[in-house]
């Protein structure tokens, strides 16, 4: 029988397998951040151990970094703190760390792609749940507690019982105007929060490989959103193109025995997947969520869902607090919500790609008033590129605020948060209770859906600015 | 780790799905670089609720907490695990838990016990008739077990045989792997040499 794409990366890592026991799998890329490694270099120094492998060990300064006054130290002491024991932590266990101010700084999951460190075929782990977005290369990455942390840090590997594995068909095609993220949030929609679980996804299909890096990056991101250990995407030219020439990439006759390899990085026609389900792209509008979880989602163009319409008790009561904690009623047509703060950043949308769109839907408009956009590059790099390609004069003009790069809005843990009972669209991954700042009412939406919303105060797709052009027009 | 093995505490009953991790401890409680001092930050949006149920009398010294389906989604912050050994828990009781707490929980030596949706239902009705009323979860035999004569609750939970054996001996799990280092080295030595390095 043949193996699926991610049965052969589970097997090609093994490093010891024993009866009644998980596996031990080898990593090949361990990131890292401030937030939830500190107490694992403590575990290292209190039992006298040292960092295995630093070579393949990469730190950066994400989740607290300020996207304003970047010239200054940290205002929040407690946040300068754990920056600064990142850096000691760093210069002690000989890792390679790229601070704030440095040209690579940035969201980590943005920092790995970038500089072509996520590769095929490889085990990538960090100290975050988002770190299934490198799935969208072909590879198993998930994300990692403290104490695995510490684990990878002084083992370079990790003990792991094997997933079930899942097949995502993504039968036709993605119409115009409906994104990589409105794909996503429709599936969780579909599977709910739980629906993933025990699994390694892997999307497929031929919406999937028309699909650009960073979009199947999006798609991979919110794995976790759906309970999945991992999802991934088959390498392919795409993969490669955008690999070739980057840092890290492989060169030479490297590269040629590397493409090789991930050449056979594809599901065997005859492997067996546990469970297959389909969603087809081609019935996929804008979506948007309506609830605290990432699976409480509907249509833009449809109603707040009415909680007396769920059936299952659990469901039906986490609906009936998800609308009054976002102060909603059953039935509003969902482009009747009006917003006061538009999120376009994070690793799940704050890539190059992303800002180029938002650019391009903001240009020759004004941010409506009473509402305010951010937006906040995903890395240092992707805000230089979008500065000399004159994306941030755009926003700007528009009246949208340019700022430093980091995970930012996304959860709050620098001073970008919502107030209490301030409303946002965001295109981050997480719509939970108080996420994006204590009380603070989150959307989660693409990056169409947050230009639009922003520019027209209430959520909105790209087709309701089509039509206010044609109006002004 | 301590050696875990049985217990016995006070139950509460989170009657509440899908309890992500940015509920357990939200993220403003994350900048501190310690394993310690997050028990004021757990559940901190809801503990402001007079009526929530760790601010009642009898819940307030819970050790083990019952909760709804889905308990420990979304991030992978090991603090949520800290955040309820801080507060005292010992153990948490759902019909299903996100994958990295249920794995966090493991490592860090809060027992993550599954059991069927209806046994969780049996419990939280068995508390909110028996406020302060105990539950004890056995690793030994995985059963959790509550009340006495007719309407005693006893039923089997759900936990891998590895954290299992883990948690009953108190191991860590570095020293464990550490053991097999011949291994790793082993695997090392056959790296292809296209795979990328960061210094």
């Amino acid at each position: 029988m043949g193996k699926t794409l991610a049965e052969k990366i589970w097997e090609e890592h093994v490093v010891r397998r024993h009866e009644g026991e998980p596996d031990l799998l080898y990593i090949d890329l361990h990131l890292i951040h401030e937030v939830t490694s500190p107490q694992a270099f403590d575990g290292l120094r209190l039992s006298g151990r040292t960092v295995r492998r630093p070579d393949l060990t990469l730190a950066t300064e994400d989740h607290n970094i300020p996207t304003t006054d970047l010239d200054k130290p940290i205002a929040d002491l407690v946040s300068r703190t754990q920056v600064e024991t990142l850096r000691r932590n760093c210069e002690e266990f000989g890792v390679r760390l790229h601070p704030m101010g440095d040209i690579d700084q940035g969201i980590v999951h943005v920092v790995g792609p970038q500089l072509g460190l996520t590769q095929p075929g490889m085990t990538i782990v960090c100290g975050d749940s988002h770190t299934s977005t490198h799935g969208a290369f072909g590879s198993i990455a998930f994300g990692i507690g403290t104490s695995e942390v510490e684990h990878v840090l002084a083992t370079q590997s990790l003990s792991q019982a094997k997933p079930k594995m899942m097949a995502v068909e993504v039968v036709g095609e993605l119409p115009g105007g409906s994104t990589a993220k409105d794909l996503i949030l429709a599936l969780i929609t579909q599977e709910t929060t739980g629906g993933g679980q025990g699994y390694i996804v892997e999307y497929r299909g031929e919406a999937i490989r028309k699909l650009s890096m960073e979009a199947r990056m999006t798609i991979c991101n919110m794995s976790i959103e759906w309970g999945a250990k991992a999802g991934l995407i088959a390498p392919d030219q795409t993969t490669y193109d955008y690999l070739q020439g980057r840092p890290s990439a492989p060169t030479g006759a490297d590269w040629d025995a590397a493409v090789a390899h991930w050449d056979s990085l594809v599901t065997d026609d005859d492997a067996v997947f546990d469970k297959v389900i389909t969603i087809d792209a081609s019935t996929i509008t804008p979506f948007v969520t309506w609830g605290t979880n990432p699976g409480q989602g509907v249509l833009l163009s449809g109603n707040v869902p009415n909680p007396a319409d769920i059936e299952d008790d659990n469901e039906r009561i986490a609906a009936e607090n998800a609308l009054r904690y976002l102060g909603l009623e059953a039935g509003t047509p969902m482009k009747d919500i009006k917003v006061d703060t538009v999120f376009i950043g994070s690793c799940t949308n704050g890539r190059i790609e992303d800002l180029r769109v938002a650019a391009s839907l903001i240009e020759g408009h004004r941010v409506a008033d009473d509402t305010r956009i951010l937006v906040v590059p995903g890395s240092v790099r992707v805000r230089l590129q979008a500065e000399a390609e004159g994306l941030d004069q755009i926003f700007k003009d528009a009246g949208a605020e340019w700022r430093g790069a980091g995970c930012s809005m996304c959860l709050g843990m620098n001073p970008d948060q919502l107030v209490p009972g301030e409303r946002s669209a965001s295109t981050s991954n997480r719509n939970f209770e108080g996420r994006q700042g204590k009380g603070g009412r989150t959307h989660l939406v693409s990056p169409d859906v947050a230009i639009a919303t922003g520019i027209l105060g209430h959520l909105a797709g790209p087709a309701d600015l089509a039509q206010l052009e044609t109006a002004g027009a | 780790m301590e050696k875990f093995s049985t217990h016995s505490g006070v139950g509460a009953p989170l009657r509440r799905s899908n309890v992500d991790t940015d509920q357990i401890i939200p993220a403003v409680w994350l900048k501190k670089v310690t394993r310690d001092g997050f028990e004021e930050g757990l559940f901190s949006a809801w503990r402001n609720d007079p009526d929530f149920v760790l601010n009642q009398d009898a819940f307030k010294d819970a050790t083990v907490l019952v909760a709804g389906p889905d308990f420990g989604t979304g991030s992978s912050r090991e603090h949520a695990v800290w955040a309820l050994q801080n507060y005292g828990f010992k153990a948490v009781i759902s019909p299903r838990f996100g994958d990295i707490f249920r794995g966090n929980s493991g490592k860090a030596g809060l027992l993550a016990a599954e059991v069927d949706e209806k046994v969780v239902q049996r419990l939280w009705d068995y508390l909110d008739d028996n406020p302060g009323a105990s539950i004890t979860l056995d690793l030994e035999s995985r059963t959790v077990r509550a009340g006495a004569g007719v309407d005693a609750i006893e039923d089997s939970f759900t936990i891998d045989d590895y954290t299992r054996w883990r948690l009953l001996e108190g191991l860590d799990d570095v020293g464990i792997t550490l053991s097999h280092e011949d291994d790793i080295v082993t695997y090392e030595a056959s790296r292809p040499s296209f795979k990328p390095v960061t210094l």
